[in-house]
């Protein structure tokens, strides 16, 4: 893998005498597609913490584009491209879709500082709200304020957010959480159509999801790294299966249904389905996530 | 694409933009002591109240820190103010500007005092840095004259040309221009990006943090510049009244600005300026009916305000019909 951007190095974090976070090693080059999955309680929002700098890790570096970065402040890393979403939304109540994104990218562009010039004065904020805003489906509720948006529209903000922040890598929060069926496409879509360029790592537990949009996934467990590997790798291993023991069918009818459902779009090469047994359990995953 | 621009931009503008109504409403103000110039005094106080209770909706209403020790900066610039002119230089301006600055420095360095803990902590470290500034005022008395007050301080005339007459108009212009000034800036500066990353802090910190916002020195910058503004009130109530005394620093002031932010409107600039007049008047229509109990009648009306709603309350036809509605609130 060409070009790292980001890497977590050995990193451990200790509270009291639960180790929480055991010795992980995370690379992701540059547009990275890369999944974090493991059973609830197995450190992943504590790495996140880690990455994001809410937390200080007891041991181990943490290397943005070269720069080691464990010691800095939470917006600090934010400047230099690592931007996270919230697993529950975390937005400005009172403004606008328009306003919080005017506020981002002037923010973004150092223009956060400025005092005397009115909020969207500046071209080049308004462009780039503009591309947001129709990037995210926002176009029409633009004007009103975020506490009433659908609960799709507050998730899309909230995607909409971090990239106005510019990153380099995003980590994403499990972006489809909560999102009512009706809304759930157009999330998914966004997701998909995320810039190439942006390294990203998600961190999500719907299958369906994980499987079609990860190029690469790492399976924690216990705060420790279980595995990593491509999404056959991860789906073939008996261990990862082991570890979700009752979520096992899960992972089998998610990468059987990208392998059918992408015959008809980009080649994804994954595993051919044989039998009806798996036709079976993809239609069944597919109602399920459209139901 | 090009209009689309222009709609967000417009409509992102259109807040900063100054409406009609506004220009009216500052053009009465400043004519108000011509027009009622026998109620100078009181359109010079509620001026004066009106620029406190804006300076603290800067901080509470605009970036969600509450305070119950606002009077300490209104209080030092009331002492500096008063003690500059008496000591050093009798001039106004030269004196509202000292005021201001040590005001400022003050708040510069509480500012530390309220970067951390919950909205509880801040109010009692709030209501604490006003309690010991209020005791200090009445120690050094060898300064400020301790519980006497600050006497003997004597104006010289604005701009060298407009003595402070007995009437008070001369003074109702100084403290409306001074609020208009600020007035003018404050509303550029919450409507600037400055003003949005504020209101975003407001309304999630964490997630401002998380975009890359210096939170600390953001809520730093605007402590000071609250401070600073509640110094230049301070400064025009000495300078206006020629008397600095320990009420500047009372614990009421500071309540009664939150009061009077409440009955405005908080993270509305135009709530201190409403709050201001509704409030003086109500204090000096119902003193003047019953001298000592009016505070009582201020009670209830809070208690009403709150309750009821301030939508609903200043739109009677809403009160009858539908009664269903408000049994939840």
């Amino acid at each position: 893998m060409s070009n790292t951007v980001l890497s977590a190095q050995g990193l451990v974090m200790q509270f009291g005498g639960i180790t929480a976070t055991n010795n992980v090693t995370l690379n992701l080059h540059q547009g990275a597609r890369h999944a974090l999955i493991g059973p609830n309680g197995a450190g992943k929002t504590t790495l996140i913490n880690l990455l994001t700098g809410v937390l200080q890790p007891s041991s181990g570096k943490i290397i943005l584009e070269g720069q080691d970065i464990t010691t800095l402040a939470p917006h600090q890393r934010v400047r230099r491209g690592m931007v996270r979403t919230f697993q529950i939304n975390q937005l400005f109540d009172t403004l606008t879709p328009l306003e919080t994104l005017a506020m981002v990218v002037s923010q973004q562009q150092g223009l956060g500082g400025k005092w005397w010039q009115a909020l969207g004065n500046a071209p080049k904020v308004t462009e780039r709200c503009e591309q947001l805003l129709e990037q995210f489906h926002l176009t029409a509720v633009m004007a009103q304020q975020t506490r009433v948006l659908a609960y799709g529209k507050r998730r899309l903000l909230e995607i909409a957010i971090a990239l106005a922040c510019e990153p380099r890598v995003l980590l994403l929060d499990e972006p489809v959480a909560g999102v009512p069926a009706g809304e759930r496409e157009e999330l998914l879509q966004t997701v998909a159509a995320l810039p190439a360029d942006v390294s990203i790592l998600l961190i999500e537990h719907d299958m369906d999801l994980v499987f079609s949009f990860a190029k690469r996934m790492t399976v924690l467990v216990n705060g420790t790294v279980l595995t990593e590997g491509d999404p056959d790798q991860i789906a073939n291993d008996p261990r990862v299966k082991a570890v979700y023991l009752g979520h096992g069918d899960e992972i089998n009818d998610a990468v059987h249904g990208v392998g059918v459902g992408f015959t008809a779009g980009p080649s994804q090469g994954g595993a051919a389905p044989s039998g009806g047994n798996a036709v079976q359990s993809v239609t069944s995953a597919r109602a399920n996530s459209h139901g | 694409m090009s209009q689309n621009t222009s709609t967000s931009q417009n409509s992102l503008l259109a807040r900063a933009r100054w409406t009609w109504w506004e220009v009216l409403l500052w053009a009465l103000a400043l004519a108000s002591p011509l027009l009622l110039s026998s109620h100078a005094l009181i359109i010079n106080e509620i001026a004066i109240v009106a620029l406190f209770a804006l300076s603290l909706d800067l901080i509470l209403g605009f970036t969600g820190i509450v305070s119950l020790g606002h009077a300490a900066f209104f209080g030092m610039g009331a002492y500096s103010a008063a003690l500059f002119a008496k000591l050093v230089l009798p001039d106004p301006l030269v004196g509202l500007l000292v005021g201001m600055g040590t005001a400022g420095l003050l708040g510069a360095l509480c500012s530390a005092t309220i970067l951390r803990g919950t909205d509880l902590t801040r109010l009692m470290v709030t209501l604490g840095v006003g309690l010991i500034l209020m005791e200090l005022a009445n120690k050094l008395d060898w300064l400020t004259g301790g519980a006497d007050g600050l006497q003997g301080v004597v104006m010289g005339p604005l701009l060298g040309q407009f003595e402070f007459d007995l009437s008070g108009r001369v003074a109702a212009w100084y403290s409306l221009m001074v609020l208009l000034i600020v007035f003018v800036i404050a509303r550029r500066f919450v409507n600037s990006p400055f003003g949005a990353t504020l209101k975003a802090i407001r309304d999630n910190r964490l997630r401002a943090m998380a975009i890359g916002i210096s939170v600390n020195s953001r809520l730093a910058v605007v402590y000071t510049v609250a401070a600073t503004l509640a110094g230049a009130a301070g400064a025009l109530l000495a300078q206006t009244t020629g008397f600095a005394s320990l009420d500047v620093f009372e614990f009421h002031r500071s309540a009664d600005v939150m009061l009077i932010l409440v009955i405005g409107g908080v993270g509305w600039l135009y709530g201190g300026v409403a709050g201001a007049i509704v409030f003086k008047l109500m204090q000096d229509a119902i003193s003047s009916i019953t001298p000592q109990y009016w505070t009582f009648w201020i009670g209830l009306f809070l208690v009403v305000l709150v309750l009821v709603g301030r939508e609903r309350l200043i739109r009677p036809w809403t009160w009858f019909g539908k009664g269903k509605k408000g049994g939840t609130v």
